[in-house]
């Protein structure tokens, strides 16, 4: 635990110091003053060095893990870095779960699921931002309850209502759960998106004889598209790292998504083979991080414009 | 907003030279204060809330009166608050429910504190910060199965790096079994717990602290007010509201977390990490008694609502002050 402790509360820096005038040469404070903010930069890089060994050596560690050998993951004196890479835990993960076909399922049922959630979330988003009534309230105020709800609470009767309809450990039945379930984060990102659209826009389109669908169509969406983006990847990647719903719905392997068929590792008693289960989590992370790696910035000014101005 | 407004035609007389329809026909097909575009805007994503969201959370607190078994619907009896009686004397469920409170209080402080101080460090002008950034970014855009499956290789009594660290530091003999310690075990996964949770509330303040006017803390230092003076008078008046509903949030989101301790220790050793949603999973899925785990799940609701209620309602009466 030292890395945590060391970054814990005691290491909580001081607040941004603004650029400071420096004290003309000579001055008595001046020397005393620089030293102290010398001695305050100093204190700064450490924290965030100790932020930075927080973050990084549990990652670091997952994917050395995955690069060794039997004999090295069995060693006493266990190395940070593989002394021989090797991708043989890659092969036996795959030879011990369905990992291709798993993570083909993830794909489709993420992929497919977040485009039909943003596709219901545009028009919802825009009509909760530019039509403001009850229903707008109403759907922002839902927004918000349904994070308070233990998931318990809606599993359980979504369970017997999916059974009802036959859609239990049905891949249609998860995927339909991930819409409802990203939702609210897609409407929160494009109310965000679509309050940035200059209504002028609209109104130009409105008085050179525009009819409300063609202008939404053909002024509105376009501008949006960056948003649109940013919102698909938001939800493809709920869904990919989504785990309960599916551990819950999905009883056959065969339809399993990754996250679940990563559980499959650990075994019963918890016993892991540990460098299969490191490869297969390393799989299992790549396609989000990938997306969160090109879309960094977007995303985090999309969940932004929704938080600071909802 | 104004904006929208000047789009709402037919709500008042159109300014400037539009010839808007006639507001009487616009009238006759309000329902609800919305006119029939809007409610054709928002019906694709109202059904599905609707019918997958809406509809079982109430279907769901109906099941909590009841004696619902899974697989047994036919025979499904309404029984009262029996459910809430059995859950009084249930004290598992409460030392479930404790253990739950105390993950929760702690992950969110150490969330808050820890996101606060990389918020205010990423703020500056530091040689490092893309770096940091990027990695904060990192546990969000990993599923949390990976997450617990990471720190379990971390926590390997053997075979993971923590007690190898820690052994070579010489600050333990090495051979500490983290996740299945009785002691142990909770702060183990509460690490776990803020690791995971740091980015969000981390991005959040830190656009928090974007809105903090530079001028301000300008001001301040020339009036002689020192690093920790600014930030109490400065930063943290800004911060505040910012403060307030991540927290809150967080509080609810790790309340109600399963994934991750599922994967480190499924609620072991002793049930010393057993949060409520573990155990409600447990006697749903394991044992079958859905009216008896939605009567838990009702009761997590409802304590934290009055958490929240509470809450906020101390923070709002100490800013009116």
């Amino acid at each position: 635990m030292s890395a945590t402790d060391a970054a814990g509360p005691a290491a909580v820096p001081a607040p941004p110091a603004p650029p400071r005038a420096p004290a003309p040469d000579g001055s008595p404070g001046a020397g005393r003053r620089t030293a102290r903010r010398r001695a305050g930069r100093a204190g700064q890089y450490l924290a965030l060095l100790c932020y930075l060994v927080f973050l990084a050596f549990p990652l670091l560690w997952l994917v050395s893990t995955a690069f060794k050998s039997p004999q090295e993951l069995g060693s006493v004196h266990p190395t940070w870095l593989p002394r021989h890479p090797t991708l043989d835990n890659f092969r036996t993960a795959f030879d011990e779960q369905p990992l291709l076909h798993s993570a083909l399922n993830s794909l489709l049922i993420a992929g497919i699921s977040a485009v039909v959630s943003v596709a219901v979330a545009v028009p919802a988003a825009y009509a909760m931002v530019r039509f403001r009534s009850v229903v707008s309230r109403a759907g922002t105020g839902w927004i918000l309850v349904s994070q308070m709800f233990p998931l318990v609470l809606v599993i359980i009767p979504l369970f017997m209502v999916l059974k009802n309809l036959h859609l239990i450990d049905s891949r249609l039945g998860l995927g339909l759960v991930y819409v409802v379930w990203t939702l609210p984060f897609a409407l929160w990102m494009l109310q965000g998106y679509v309050r940035a659209v200059p209504v002028s826009l609209e109104e130009a389109a409105a008085i050179d004889g525009c009819s409300r669908a063609r202008a939404l169509r053909s002024v509105v969406l376009p501008l949006l598209t960056p948003g649109l983006v940013a919102t698909l990847m938001f939800s493809f990647v709920t869904a990919w790292n989504e785990f309960f719903f599916g551990l819950v719905l999905l009883k056959s392997p065969e339809k399993q998504t990754m996250s679940v068929i990563l559980t499959h590792f650990l075994g019963a008693e918890g016993a892991a083979d540990l460098g299969p289960l490191a490869a297969a989590s390393v799989l299992a992370t790549l396609p989000s991080l990938l997306f969160f790696a090109l879309l960094q910035k977007r995303l985090v000014g999309g969940m932004m414009t929704g938080a600071v101005k909802g | 907003m104004s904006a929208g407004a000047v789009l709402r035609p037919r709500r008042g007389p159109r300014r400037g030279a539009g010839s808007a329809p006639p507001r009487s026909t616009a009238a006759r097909r309000r329902v609800l204060g919305l006119d029939r575009d809007a409610w054709f805007l928002l019906l694709p994503a109202l059904i599905p809330v609707l019918v997958l969201s809406v509809g079982p959370l109430l279907y769901g607190i109906s099941l909590a009166f009841t004696d619902a078994q899974s697989g047994v619907t036919s025979s499904t009896a309404f029984t009262g608050v029996d459910n809430f009686k059995e859950l009084r004397l249930d004290s598992l469920f409460w030392q479930s429910f404790r253990i739950g409170l105390l993950w929760a209080v702690c992950v969110t402080v150490l969330q808050f504190l820890m996101s606060l101080g990389l918020a205010l460090l990423l703020n500056q002008n530091l040689r490092l910060r893309w770096l940091a950034r990027t990695l904060a970014l990192v546990p969000w855009a990993m599923p949390e199965v990976v997450v617990g499956i990471m720190w379990r290789l971390v926590y390997n009594p053997d075979a993971g790096i923590l007690n190898n660290t820690l052994h070579h530091l010489h600050l333990t003999d090495g051979t500490t079994d983290w996740l299945s310690s009785l002691s142990l075990a909770l702060p183990a996964v509460v690490v776990v717990g803020v690791w995971a949770g740091m980015p969000q509330t981390t991005v959040v303040l830190l656009a928090g602290l974007q809105n903090v006017p530079l001028e301000l803390h300008e001001a301040a230092s020339l009036d002689g007010a020192g690093l920790w003076r600014r930030f109490t008078t400065v930063t943290w008046p800004t911060l505040r509201p910012v403060v307030l509903s991540i927290t809150a949030l967080n509080f609810i989101w790790n309340f109600n977390s399963f994934g991750l301790v599922y994967v480190l220790t499924s609620g072991g050793p002793g049930g010393k990490t057993e949060l409520p949603m573990l155990f409600a999973y447990d006697e749903a899925f394991r044992y079958g008694q859905f009216g008896y785990a939605a009567a838990m799940g009702l009761v997590m609701v409802a304590v934290i609502a009055v958490l929240l209620a509470v809450f906020l309602r101390n923070r709002l009466k100490e800013d009116e002050s």
